[in-house]
């Protein structure tokens, strides 16, 4: 079977497509069984919320060049508008249309923050979401819908491993396709250099906005799946320290690698959860270790490189030519 | 083609060019000198619509422009070839070049530029799969104008294509803008370099501290005792 002068085989959409459904299946596999309990099941929801949040992220902030600090905040539209519909709508159209609702609904807010300050140049954006993402924390701990500090409870789960991870691929998929096309080009450009992406007649404002509401509408996205699988959600868990977690994900995963996000969030997830059975030293030790690898890694994981085959092979080749090197060193 | 009448324009209080009045005709290599500072980028960035005058107004082909937006103006045929060279970085030379024609749609007259402008700098086509920051200074140059002229642009504006380059280079720069010109393409030209910018150039205008104090043709220019004295050292 051919497509476009490859076979099957070759087509690296294919061969995603393939890596994709193993890892599902793996995952699928170890839950019926039973090899994975709860507790890891948690993390793993965990984990897939915050590449959802990174990927996103990312595209705002490693691929258009646009520093971001109020990720926490799309994060939370997203969960209390989700929460709000599937309170009061049972079963599974409940759930879905609570996510769509979530991320429009923190999109909206993305258009209303982006449009006023994408115009300007410098770090602007960095302020305003800042300030947004506390001013909606604010705004849910003291009105009365939201149930103020306490936070909503008792909600509905309906996050499965199915669930989680259509939408996963799905934001994934929605991200990679958008920088391979003209815009996302357009915004690889204006991270490189805005004034001469102008100069090319790239309207910049245009897609600098167009990328922050993909990323919000995916931020949203996210939180609605964390009011869907936790029963219980309130301000303090979409603070300031959230939005900073998820920007340590991006820049420890690489700017601008869709792969090394996945991988950040990964790797991150699984050290914060080896870590917590340390309950005093946690903090102390993930600080240390973001440092250390910071410090022989300052480009992140994959910098702004995307995990390929290929790219595994040649690393893979390197190791092997180090490695004969020092065993020739060692006979002489 | 391009004309511009009584131009000003304002940084917060600092008034960069005060009423600045000049005009390229067809087919022509029209050049901008001055020193340092005197408003010639000023001048070619409001033209190219990067920074909107406070009054005045820019006509091309007689159509006023002076208030439409960078994309419009590169539409109707106007390039530039920022300071500096402005190449993205991370991005490969085709990248790049792409990028030039971001613009356009049809997929074979890009084919045919892209050709175009591998032929004019062969050394670009060696490179095309190459990270552009890592190409030399005067390959990023030449970079940067096959990347205007990927948009097919009836003018290109160059501003300081000499700088930063080795003598050699900035001969070979000069004659790929003469080569351009004369397959059809209006040049207007921000140089610091007087001397080189005057042999090409039809016709050229000297800036001061955002006016025009001098025009004239380019022959005129370069015998003149002032622009000797004060731009050809002697």
């Amino acid at each position: 079977m051919k497509i476009s002068g490859k076979t099957l085989g070759q087509s690296a959409a294919f061969r995603k497509l393939v890596g994709a459904l193993v890892i599902y299946a793996v995952i699928q596999i170890l839950l019926a069984t039973g090899l994975l309990s709860d507790y890891y099941f948690a993390t793993i929801v965990t984990i897939g919320i915050n590449v959802i949040l990174a990927v996103s992220l990312n595209l705002i902030t490693g691929f258009t060049g646009q520093f971001s600090l109020g990720h926490a905040g799309f994060m939370s539209i997203g969960a209390y508008f989700c929460a709000f519909i599937t309170l009061r709508v049972e079963g599974i159209p409940g759930f879905l249309l609570g996510i769509l609702v979530g991320g429009c609904a923190a999109a909206l807010v993305g258009v209303l923050v982006g449009l006023p300050t994408l115009r300007l140049r410098g770090d602007y954006l960095a302020i305003a979401t800042l300030g947004m993402a506390e001013i909606i924390r604010i705004i849910f701990q003291n009105i009365k819908i939201t149930n103020g500090a306490a936070g909503l409870s008792n909600l509905p789960q309906y996050v499965n491993w199915p669930w989680l991870f259509l939408f996963i691929a799905a934001v994934v998929a929605l991200t990679v396709n958008f920088l391979h096309s003209s815009p996302g080009r357009a915004c690889i450009a204006i991270r490189e250099d805005e004034i001469a992406a102008e100069a090319m007649g790239i309207n910049t404002t245009r897609y600098k906005v167009t990328a922050f509401i993909i990323g919000a509408f995916c931020a949203g996205v996210a939180g609605a799946l964390y009011a869907t699988y936790f029963p219980r959600i309130k301000p303090d868990t979409f603070g300031f320290m959230k939005s900073v977690d998820i920007l340590v994900i991006v820049v420890f995963g690489g700017l601008g690698s869709i792969t090394g996000s996945i991988l950040g969030a990964i790797v991150l997830g699984l050290i914060s959860m080896f870590l917590s059975s340390y309950t005093e030293l946690r903090m102390v030790l993930y600080a240390l270790l973001l440092v250390i690898i910071m410090i022989f890694r300052p480009q992140g994981l994959m910098g702004s490189r995307e995990l390929s085959l290929a790219l595994m092979k040649r690393a893979g080749d390197h190791l092997m030519g180090l490695f004969r090197k020092k065993e020739k060193e060692g006979r002489v | 083609m391009l004309e511009i009448k009584d131009l000003n324009v304002h940084f917060g209080v600092i008034h960069a060019l005060k009423g600045i009045s000049l005009s390229v005709q067809d087919g022509e290599i029209v050049t901008l000198i001055g020193a340092n500072g005197a408003g010639k980028t000023t001048t070619l960035r409001t033209i190219s619509g990067l920074k909107k005058p406070t009054s005045g107004s820019i006509l091309l082909d007689g159509k006023d422009i002076t208030h439409t937006t960078p994309r419009d103006r590169v539409k109707m045929g106007m390039s530039q070839v920022p300071e500096g060279r402005r190449v993205f970085p991370e991005m490969t030379v085709l990248e790049n070049l792409e990028l030039g024609a971001y613009l356009r749609r049809d997929r074979a007259g890009i084919a045919q530029d892209l050709k175009m402008v591998y032929e004019r700098f062969p050394r670009l086509a060696d490179r095309k799969r190459q990270a552009a920051g890592t190409l030399s200074g005067g390959e990023q140059q030449m970079l940067a104008m096959g990347r205007a002229l990927m948009s097919r642009p009836k003018i290109l504006f160059l501003d300081e294509p000499s700088m930063g380059l080795a003598p050699l280079l900035v001969q070979e720069i000069f004659d790929i803008i003469k080569d351009i010109n004369q397959g059809g393409t209006t040049i207007l030209l921000v140089e610091q370099n007087a001397s080189m910018a005057l042999q090409i150039a039809n016709r050229a205008y000297v800036m001061e501290t955002g006016s025009i104090v001098l025009s004239g043709t380019g022959e005129e220019l370069s015998n003149s005792d002032d622009i000797k004295k004060a731009y050809l050292g002697g």
